[in-house]
């Protein structure tokens, strides 16, 4: 599938992690699209995380209590928000929301010869457009994550209190949650959350830098962006796991 | 980010044996010429002859096969001399930033490079504007104009890099007859303010006349005349006859 674009991604990268320097000098840049992606997704993540906790709750919460251990709803919640479905659902909503926006926005340029425009002007669009949306996306997605994952607890907690069978106190729920949830999991799951930010934002970019063919080509970049971006959350998912299991 | 270069004054360019294909479809078939610093070079042709990817080589955004190109005497690879020297292109559509104003667009090689001040800038740009007569549309968006003013902005944006040398593909195709004399105006008009070297791919017969002190004509990826624009009309040539027709009947 992409396997053939792996050393191209893996340049844009060394590219993109020499232009970082510059990153205080080009703060604007990186502001407008730390802007850009809070807006786009605040509300989003919120309800996504809302409803993931819930679902949750509304799942193992009735086999739980009927097996008498309502007592470790709460850890289980919080561990499964924290360490896997926080990062992972995030990442996926933002290499949708997102991922698809940079593909499309540098895919245009491409197409439109802005990209070759700024060359002739000597600017490097790994300085111009790669770089300020990597450390955006490196800040924001972490951030979103740790906005969601208190969320979805909120959202277990709700679930587990009014539904009627399950019925577990929303303090019983979040003592719970604090007994079996030490700072290396919330950890844990931020580290995800940076590698999968990474990804998306790597492979968007690419995927916009080489589009070619007209606007119809531009839709092909946008698939591939997004579809290439949730196959490899998915596939680092396995192996950060891995990795932080191994360390742990 | 690399400050603008030191090197002053128009530079030459010689194309050398310029070979490139795409896919097995070999579109420059050995391409040579000279271009004297500061002369003004019209490259003329049928559609698919090869001149817009000639153009990017010249100015290192494609890399021939074989070949080379000299800027200056010196032999120039990928994008070196875009980072050796100033040079400008004015692309066919423009291609100004859809996401930054017409203001923003002028400015951009000075604000990137951190040239010169912020109000320095607003002050430059609003003169480049209005040498192309499009006094106080800085807060525009480039989607907002027409084909032709987002031309006569992207000249004025090629017009700030004070370029040494300077590319222009197609300047004035889609454009009515009044507004390609303008822009054929604004050619003259930089060349002699400012002498560059000017590269310039054209349909338009009578701009060429009008500009050059010498046309090329290019076919099929190879060069078929290089002349004054008095040799051109003057030649018994029936090819270049047939061009000249050619753009005369259907530019
Ligand atoms: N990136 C590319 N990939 C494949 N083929 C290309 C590419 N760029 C140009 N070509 C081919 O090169 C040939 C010459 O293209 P070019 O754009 O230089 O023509 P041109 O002389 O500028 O024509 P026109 O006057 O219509 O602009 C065409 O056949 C085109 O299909
Ligand atoms: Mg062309």
């Amino acid at each position: 599938m992409f396997y053939k674009n792996i050393g191209q991604i893996m340049l844009l990268f060394w590219r993109t992690l020499k232009a970082v320097p510059n990153a205080w000098v080009e703060r604007k840049k990186v502001y407008d699209q730390l802007f850009e992606i809070g807006n786009a997704s605040l509300l989003m993540v919120c309800i996504l995380a809302l409803f993931i906790g819930g679902e949750l709750a509304l799942e193992t919460g009735p086999t739980l209590v009927e097996r008498g251990l309502s007592g470790v709803l709460g850890r289980m919640i919080g561990l499964s928000m924290c360490k896997e479905l926080g990062p992972v659902m995030m990442a996926i909503l933002i290499a949708g929301r997102i991922g698809s926006a940079m593909a499309a926005e540098i895919g245009s340029m491409r197409v439109y010869q802005e990209i070759d425009a700024l060359r002739t002007m000597n600017i490097s669009p790994v300085n111009y457009l790669v770089m300020p949306r990597m450390i955006a996306m490196v800040i924001a997605l972490p951030a979103l994550v740790i906005f969601a994952i208190p969320v979805g607890w909120l959202g277990g907690a709700l679930v587990s209190t009014f539904n009627a069978s399950i019925s577990v106190s929303v303090e019983t729920f979040f003592h719970d949650l604090r007994e079996g949830i030490a700072v290396s999991d919330v950890v844990h799951g931020l580290v995800k959350a940076f590698v999968f930010a990474v990804a998306i934002g790597l492979i968007s970019c690419h995927q916009g830098l080489v589009t070619i063919g007209g606007p119809r080509g531009i839709g092909r970049s946008v698939t591939k962006a997004v579809v290439n971006s949730i196959v490899m959350i998915l596939i680092l998912d396995y192996f950060v796991t891995r990795f932080l299991i191994y360390f742990q | 980010m690399s400050a603008s270069p030191q090197n002053n004054g128009n530079v030459g360019v010689a194309v050398r044996d310029l070979h490139r294909s795409f896919n097995g479809n070999e579109v420059l078939k050995g391409i040579s010429f000279d271009v004297k610093p500061g002369e003004t070079f019209v490259i003329m042709g049928p559609s698919g002859s090869g001149k817009s990817v000639l153009l990017k080589h010249i100015i290192g955004l494609e890399e021939p096969d074989s070949g080379e190109i000299l800027i200056a005497d010196q032999s120039v690879h990928g994008s070196e001399v875009l980072s050796h020297y100033r040079v400008a292109m004015v692309f066919q559509s423009g291609a100004l930033l859809k996401s930054l104003s017409v203001g923003e667009n002028v400015g951009l090689y000075l604000t990137e490079h951190r040239l010169k001040e912020p109000e320095e800038i607003s002050r430059i740009v609003a003169e480049k504007l209005e040498a192309v007569g499009l006094k106080g549309l800085e807060e525009r968006s480039p989607a907002e104009l027409s084909g032709g003013m987002q031309k006569r902005v992207a000249i004025a944006r090629a017009l700030v890099v004070d370029p040494q040398l300077v590319l222009f593909d197609e300047p004035t195709s889609e454009l009515d007859p009044l507004m390609s004399v303008n822009i054929g105006e604004q050619i003259i008009q930089m060349r002699d303010r400012l002498h560059p070297t000017i590269i310039v791919v054209t349909h338009d017969r009578d701009l060429a006349f009008a500009i050059a002190d010498r046309i090329a004509m290019i076919n099929e990826g190879q060069i078929q005349f290089i002349g004054t624009p008095d040799e051109v009309k003057h030649s018994r040539d029936p090819m270049i006859q047939k061009f000249i027709h050619a753009e005369l009947t259907n530019p």
